[in-house]
C-alpha cells in the first residue's frame, strides 16, 4: 500500500520531468528537470532495497554529473536564453526514434519480467558482498571489468587535461606558469 | 556486563511503539510512528539551529572582546527566538526578470540535503531514525546535493555577485567533498563496516582516532578541515565574502528563503561535527575502560545523548575557534590546498591505513588484553 503510493509518486515525477527535460526551451531548466528524474530514479532504487545503488546514483549523477552540467551551462554564452524550436522534420524523426526505443525496452522488460522478480531481494545487500563482488576474482566477481573501467576513466582525465591545454605550446605553458608564480610571489610580498 | 542506564530513552521508545502497535493496525501504526519521528527530527533541527546561532554569536563576541547579544532575556538568551520571529514575518521579495521557478526551488535543495543527512545521525542509544548498512556512504551522498541549491540560487538570482559566489561555491564544495569522503573511507577501512551503529559499537573501549593512531589522526584533521570548507564558513567563506560579493549566492534572498540557507549553514556545521564525533570519537558511547566496572557504571549514568552532544559541542567550538582565528583564503590558495596538499596526503593515508590494518598494527591488535579481546 505505502509502497504503491510512493511508487506512483516517483513514477509520475520521472515521467513528467523526463518530458519537461526534453521540451523545455531553456537549457538550465532542462538540466534541473533531468536532475529531478535522476533523484526520483534513486528513490526507485531505495524502494527495491538496493541501497548501494541509491547512494551511488545520488552521489555520482545528482551530486557529481549534474553539478558539472550546471557549471558547464553557466560557462556558456546565455544560459537562460530560450532556444528556438528545431524544424518539424527533426522533431518527428526524433519522436519516432524515441517510440522505437520505448518499444524495444518494453519488449525486453516484458520478456524478462520473471527473471527480474528473482533478482529483486527482500533484504538489504551487505556492503561486504558488494565489495567482494567488485574486487574478487572468482565466479560472479568482477575485478577485471572494474579495473578496465578505472583505466578508461584515467585515460579520460588525462585526455581532458590535454584538450584543455591544446592551444599552448610547452614553452608558452612554462612562460605562463612562471608569470603566475611571479604574480603570487609579488602578491604575497605585498601582503 | 550490563550496566544500569537510568536516563536512556530506549525504554520510552519501546513503550510508545508497543502502545501504537496495540491500538492501531500495523499500517497506521507505522504511519503514525513515521510522522512522529519526522516531527521530532524537524523540531530538533530547528531547535538546534536556534541554540547554535545564539552560541555562535556569544562565542564570537568573546573572541572579538565584546559582549555579544545581551538585551533580549537574561544574557541575551532568547535573542535567536526573537530573530526567528522576525525572519518568519519578513516579506519575501520577488525579483523581476529572474527564473522564478529555480529561484524558489533552490533553497529546498540546500535544506533537504542537510535534513536528510541529519536524519541518519545516531544521537544516542536507540536514537537513530534509519540505520543503513552503507551509512557513511549515504551521508556522503546526500550531502553532495546541497551544492546544487547554491549553484541554482546563484544563477536564478540574476545578479553578478550571486553568480560569482555560486561558481566559487561549486568549485570549493566539489573539491573538498573529495577529501571529506576519502578521510571517512580511511576510517571505514579501520572499522571494517559502513554501518554507523556498528562503527559506534566497535569503539566501545577505544575510539577510532586512537585505534588507528597516525593515519586516523591525519584523517581526522583532514575531515575537520574539508568539512569546515564544505560548510562555506570562514576562513573558507569565499562564496559569501561580504567584502567583495555582498553576500554571494544568497544576496537576493529575503525572509524565510534566506532563513533556509541560514538554518542549513548552521546545521551543516553541526552535521560535520556530529559525523566526526560518530566516526572518530566514539559517537554516543560513554568512555569505558575494560575491567573497571565501577568506573564504567558511573560513566553509563550519564546518558548517551549527553555524551554525543558534549563531544559534538567540543568540535563545534573548535570550528568557531578556527573561524575567528584565520583570515579568509584567496580562491587559488584554497583550491591549491585541496588538490595539491590534502588530496595527495589523503591517498597516501588510505594506503598507510590499509597497511596498518593488514599488518595488525592497530591498538586493538597490538594490545588485545587491554580491550578484552584476548
Amino acid at each position: 500500500m505505502v509502497q504503491q503510493i510512493v511508487f506512483i509518486i516517483l513514477a509520475l515525477v520521472i515521467a513528467l520531468c523526463s518530458v519537461l527535460a526534453v521540451t523545455s526551451k531553456r537549457v538550465i531548466r532542462a538540466a534541473t528537470y533531468l536532475l529531478f528524474v535522476l533523484l526520483a530514479t534513486s528513490g526507485l532504487f531505495l524502494m527495491l532495497n538496493y541501497h548501494f545503488l541509491f547512494a551511488v546514483q545520488v552521489m555520482v549523477y545528482a551530486g557529481g554529473i549534474m553539478v558539472l552540467f550546471i557549471m558547464a551551462i553557466f560557462l556558456t554564452h546565455q544560459p537562460g536564453k530560450r532556444v528556438a524550436t528545431k524544424s518539424s522534420w527533426k522533431v518527428t524523426s526524433s519522436a519516432l526514434l524515441a517510440v522505437a526505443g520505448l518499444v524495444l525496452c518494453g519488449v525486453i522488460i516484458v520478456r524478462n519480467l520473471s527473471c527480474a522478480f528473482r533478482v529483486v531481494t527482500e533484504h538489504e545487500i551487505s556492503m561486504h558482498t558488494i565489495g567482494q563482488a567488485l574486487l574478487g576474482t572468482e565466479k560472479y566477481q568482477f575485478l577485471l571489468p572494474f579495473e578496465a573501467i578505472s583505466l578508461l576513466l584515467l585515460a579520460c582525465i588525462i585526455g581532458a587535461i590535454m584538450i584543455a591545454r591544446k592551444d599552448r605550446g610547452v614553452k608558452e605553458i612554462e612562460k605562463v606558469e612562471n608569470e603566475e608564480t611571479e604574480n603570487s610571489e609579488t602578491w604575497e610580498k605585498s601582503l | 556486563m550490563n550496566y544500569k542506564q537510568p536516563l536512556e530513552l530506549t525504554g520510552l521508545i519501546a513503550n510508545l511503539d508497543a502502545f501504537f502497535r496495540e491500538h492501531l493496525s500495523p499500517f497506521w501504526a507505522s504511519v503514525v510512528e513515521g510522522l512522529l519521528i519526522l516531527l521530532v527530527i524537524v523540531a530538533l533541527y530547528a531547535v538546534l539551529a536556534l541554540i547554535l546561532i545564539y552560541v555562535e554569536r556569544k562565542i564570537t563576541g568573546f573572541f572579538q572582546s565584546r559582549l555579544g547579544p545581551n538585551r533580549v532575556g537574561k544574557y541575551g538568551s532568547i535573542q535567536s527566538i526573537a530573530d526567528m520571529i522576525k525572519i518568519l514575518i519578513k516579506e519575501i521579495i520577488h525579483i523581476k526578470r529572474a527564473d522564478l521557478f529555480l529561484y524558489y526551488v533552490a533553497p529546498f535543495f540546500v535544506i533537504g540535503s542537510s535534513l536528510m543527512a541529519f536524519g541518519a545521525i545516531p544521537f544516542g542509544k536507540g536514537l537513530q531514525a534509519v540505520d543503513f548498512k552503507m551509512g557513511v556512504l549515504y551521508l556522503i551522498a546526500v550531502s553532495s546535493i546541497g551544492v546544487l541549491g547554491v549553484l541554482l540560487a546563484g544563477w536564478s538570482s540574476n545578479n553578478k555577485y550571486s553568480m560569482l559566489g555560486a561558481m566559487r561555491s561549486g568549485a570549493q564544495t566539489i573539491s573538498y567533498e573529495l577529501s571529506a569522503a576519502f578521510s571517512l573511507m580511511t576510517v571505514v577501512v579501520l572499522a571494517g563496516t559502513m554501518q554507523l551503529s556498528e562503527i559506534v559499537e566497535g569503539q566501545r573501549y577505544v575510539w577510532n582516532i586512537f585505534n588507528g593512531h597516525i593515519p586516523a589522526l591525519i584523517a581526522f584533521l583532514i575531515y575537520l578541515t574539508s568539512g569546515h570548507a564544505e560548510t562555506n564558513r570562514g576562513p573558507f567563506d569565499l562564496p559569501e565574502a561580504e567584502g567583495e560579493l555582498t553576500a554571494g549566492y544568497h544576496t537576493e534572498y529575503s525572509g524565510i528563503q534566506f532563513g533556509f540557507y541560514y538554518l542549513a549553514e548552521y546545521l551543516n556545521m553541526f552535521i560535520v561535527a556530529a559525523i566526526a564525533t560518530t566516526v572518530f570519537l566514539g559517537g554516543w558511547m560513554p568512555i569505558q575502560v575494560h575491567g573497571w566496572d565501577t568506573f564504567n557504571q558511573v560513566m553509563w549514568y550519564i546518558p548517551s545523548y549527553v555524551w554525543f552532544f558534549g563531544k559534538t559541542a567540543l568540535l563545534i567550538f573548535l570550528s568557531l575557534w578556527v573561524r575567528w582565528s584565520f583570515p579568509r583564503l584567496r580562491i587559488d590558495i584554497l583550491l591549491n590546498l585541496e588538490w595539491k596538499v590534502l588530496l595527495p596526503i589523503n591517498l597516501f593515508n588510505i594506503v598507510m591505513m590499509v597497511v596498518i590494518v593488514l599488518a595488525g598494527w592497530t591498538l586493538t591488535d597490538l594490545f588485545p588484553k587491554l580491550f578484552g579481546l584476548a
